[in-house]
């Protein structure tokens, strides 16, 4: 189905998420997203080749010698032609969201045009991201993952299930005290419960990383893998949580993958894999998410408010309670 | 005294943007016209270059024009028309009337006194019809886009399908395009190239990789052509080559025969098998040899093939030669080492070198989680690694994998 340029330069603002494989860089990512979106809106642009007037004098053998007479002739205007002004497009404003390393692959939200700010301001919003690590036991490494330099070998009999599971609690509860200090909350307040009961909890600004939520899903010896809810991370320091498992339960792990699963709302069904980068699909998933990003934004409005609307602040923050009130025990995916 | 410098100055650009009408009856010195533009009766000059420009000529001349003219009657209808008129005229287009008295002003005492032309003179038809209002365009500019409508080399190689927004880029081609002469120099290039075999769709794509070949000699040209004719090249051979490697005729005879012997050297090639190489890559022959040679060290050492290998790969994918090697180091890593497959495997399908290092690693992931990557044609299922690489993906995913393509897209936003 053929997109016209004037609706594709229109519907072309907002948010929408790619898959990135492991190995590739994200700005290289990002540069071939905008190559992609810029061969196809120039293939899809029609040039007019505007036409002149000319009156080119001509001597034409008269009575009276050489008499010159003017004819008129059409001729196209070749300055604004394609092949001499050159192809319309030469950028798109195409912005990454939360980076992702080298080696991690997942979900990549990338904002273009108007969406751009959108991302400004759901970076603002502190909203989680899901990841699926892998790790191994038995190997330590220089830089946690298992293609560094090895450091030292130990033995990972001893390890059963629940005694990974143990750690991870003690994991958890660590950063929920880290979150309750950087959520500035007044510990005593019926407020800061409610937020806490309900896992509505975020810090204000910037914060070191917090692991919201961590819990093993595989566990197979020397192998397991592990479903991290968290904020505020780099992948490298997820990297460093397997290691420091490993340590804490008495052996050495190193991490095998680390993907990204979700980011803010935008989840892996969302995200486009290679093949699928191009004009027609992108404009559809920019479509698909407009409304989720727009809902998600007027939700965490609160929180991009400026400080001294302080009283609007208390006010949507406990209209934000009440809405929690009606639909009980629901910790809302994407937040 | 300002406003004085400011109007000598505007005066000299405009009189070099004008250029200077001759008369056929009158007996003047013609002024070289290499240096500036001059637009004649009978449409326009092609040689413009105004990228350069001397404005000195320009007032010898006009000191020459003067020096014989006539003072224009008011009722003068007749084809008697003078330069200093003409010049009065396009002078006036650009609505300067009092500038012959500061030109006078500023020439020396040698010319005749002229009176000075107004404006509401009458002039007659013929001057009238002579005068060209012809939109003017900068002596100075980055762009060819203000001299391509003026110009007749750069129009017809604009409707010839060349692209002047890319060769604008480069250094130097610009001032060179506009300083040809279509009939002089290109047309006759443009039928030698059409001799030598080169399609007519092609010549647009051909002149924007290679502008040079327009002040190439042509002597030299029917040279390089003899020699490959002499190498007994077929004609469509070289028609083809000539297409594929625009710079190739750009070439020397003796770097050409350095090239072609160096092939045959390290490769051990006969003569045959050197001159199918060089047809179907031609470029080859224009690129440099180094990363060539360096292409060959990685092969023999790093990658452990033998000669023979090295050359029946070579002959079937030429552009083994040509990759980067870190990419060619990448892709026979994970074919050896991951994929576990075999140097003479992989010397039977050297086609995997073309392939995008992704897609070998996506589908090899997915054959494997279907327990489907059996790459050892002794055994029974076995997946060749022209199937696994060159096939499209649904053909791959339905045949091959025997599976569907939303299960591979489903699969690689797992990995």
């Amino acid at each position: 189905m053929a997109v016209s340029l004037r609706s594709a330069l229109q519907r072309l603002h907002g948010m929408f998420a790619v898959y990135k494989p492991p190995g590739v860089h994200w700005k290289q990512l990002r540069d071939t997203v905008e190559t992609k979106l810029l061969n196809e809106l120039n293939s899809l642009e029609q040039p007019v080749v505007q036409q002149q007037i000319r009156f080119v004098p001509s001597v034409i053998k008269g009575e009276n010698g050489n008499e010159t007479h003017l004819t008129v002739t059409q001729v196209p205007v070749l300055a604004d032609h394609p092949r001499v002004t050159g192809p319309k497009f030469v950028g798109v404003k195409v912005g990454a969201g939360h980076r992702l390393d080298l080696q991690s692959s997942g979900v990549l939200v990338l904002g273009v045009g108007n969406g751009n700010k959108q991302l400004n301001r759901l970076y603002h919003c502190h909203l989680t991201k899901e990841y699926i690590v892998k790790g191994s036991f038995g190997t330590a490494t220089e830089d946690f993952s298992n293609t560094g330099r090895v450091i030292e070998r130990t033995t990972y009999d001893h390890i059963t299930r629940d005694r990974l599971e143990r750690i991870i609690a003690v994991i958890q509860g660590s950063h929920q005290r880290a979150l309750l200090i950087y959520s500035d909350v007044d510990l005593k307040s019926q407020e800061a419960y409610e937020l806490a009961s309900r896992g509505l909890l975020r810090p204000v600004n910037k914060s070191p990383p917090i692991i919201t939520a961590i819990r093993c899903v595989h566990f197979s010896p020397p192998s397991f893998t592990l479903e991290i809810q968290c904020l505020h991370e780099t992948q490298q320091y997820l990297r460093k949580v397997v290691h420091e498992i490993g340590l804490e339960l008495k052996s050495s792990a190193v991490c095998t993958h680390v993907r990204r699963t979700r980011d803010a709302i935008f989840t892996v069904a969302n995200a486009l894999i290679r093949t699928q980068w191009d004009l027609p699909s992108i404009l559809a998933a920019v479509q698909a998410s407009r409304l989720k990003v727009e809902a998600k934004l007027h939700e965490q409005s609160w929180r991009l408010l400026e400080s001294s609307e302080e009283d609007m602040y208390t006010v949507v923050k406990a209209r934000v309670l009440e809405k929690g009130n009606h639909c009980p025990g629901s910790t809302q995916l994407g937040d | 005294m300002s406003s004085l410098c400011h109007r000598i100055c505007y005066r000299w650009t405009s009189l070099r943007i004008t250029g200077l009408v001759w008369s056929s009856r009158q007996e003047i010195k013609v002024l070289p016209t290499a240096s500036y533009g001059i637009q004649t009766r009978f449409g326009l000059d092609a040689r413009q270059c105004l990228l350069t420009q001397k404005p000195w000529m320009l007032k010898s001349s006009k000191s020459s024009s003067s020096a014989s003219n006539l003072p224009p009657s008011k009722e003068d209808g007749t084809g008697q028309f003078t330069e200093s008129s003409i010049m009065q005229n396009t002078d006036d287009n650009h609505g300067k009337s009092e500038v012959p008295s500061l030109v006078k002003d500023i020439q020396t005492v040698e010319l005749d006194v002229a009176p000075p032309h107004s404006p509401f003179d009458e002039i007659s038809e013929e001057a009238a019809l002579q005068t060209e209002t012809s939109p003017s365009f900068p002596p100075i500019s980055f762009t060819l886009r203000d001299y391509v409508d003026q110009s007749e080399t750069l129009t017809k190689l604009v409707l010839l399908g060349v692209d002047l927004s890319k060769l604008e880029r480069r250094p130097n081609v610009a001032n060179m395009l506009l300083r040809l002469d279509f009939n002089r120099d290109v047309k006759e290039r443009l039928l030698f190239l059409k001799d030598v075999g080169v399609d007519d769709h092609l010549l647009g794509a051909f002149l924007t990789r290679n502008p040079f070949i327009l002040t190439e000699d042509m002597e030299n040209l029917q040279m390089r052509i003899q020699y490959l004719q002499s190498k007994k090249f077929s004609k469509e051979a070289i028609s083809s080559m000539v297409s594929g490697a625009p710079y190739l005729l750009n070439f020397s005879v003796e770097r050409l025969d350095n090239r072609l012997a160096f092939y045959q050297r390290e490769l051990r090639l006969n003569v045959q098998k050197t001159r199918d190489l060089v047809t179907r890559l031609p470029k080859l022959l224009t690129g440099s040899l180094e990363p060539i040679k360096e292409n060959l060290k990685v092969c023999r050492i790093e990658l452990g093939f033998r000669d023979n290998e090295i050359q029946h790969m070579v002959i079937s994918v030429p552009k083994l030669l040509l990759a980067s090697k870190k990419k060619v180091t990448r892709t026979f890593d994970y074919l050896h080492n991951t994929m576990g497959i075999p140097h003479h495997l992989i010397t039977k399908f050297p086609q995997v070198f073309n392939a995008k290092f992704l897609r070998i690693k996506d589908r090899h992931l997915f054959l494997e989680h279907l327990g489907r990557a059996q790459y050892d044609p002794t055994q029974p299922n076995y997946i060749s690694l022209d199937n696994l690489v060159a096939t499209p993906d649904e053909v791959f995913c339905v045949k091959i994998a025997k599976g569907t393509l939303l299960d591979f897209e489903a699969f690689q936003k797992t990995l």
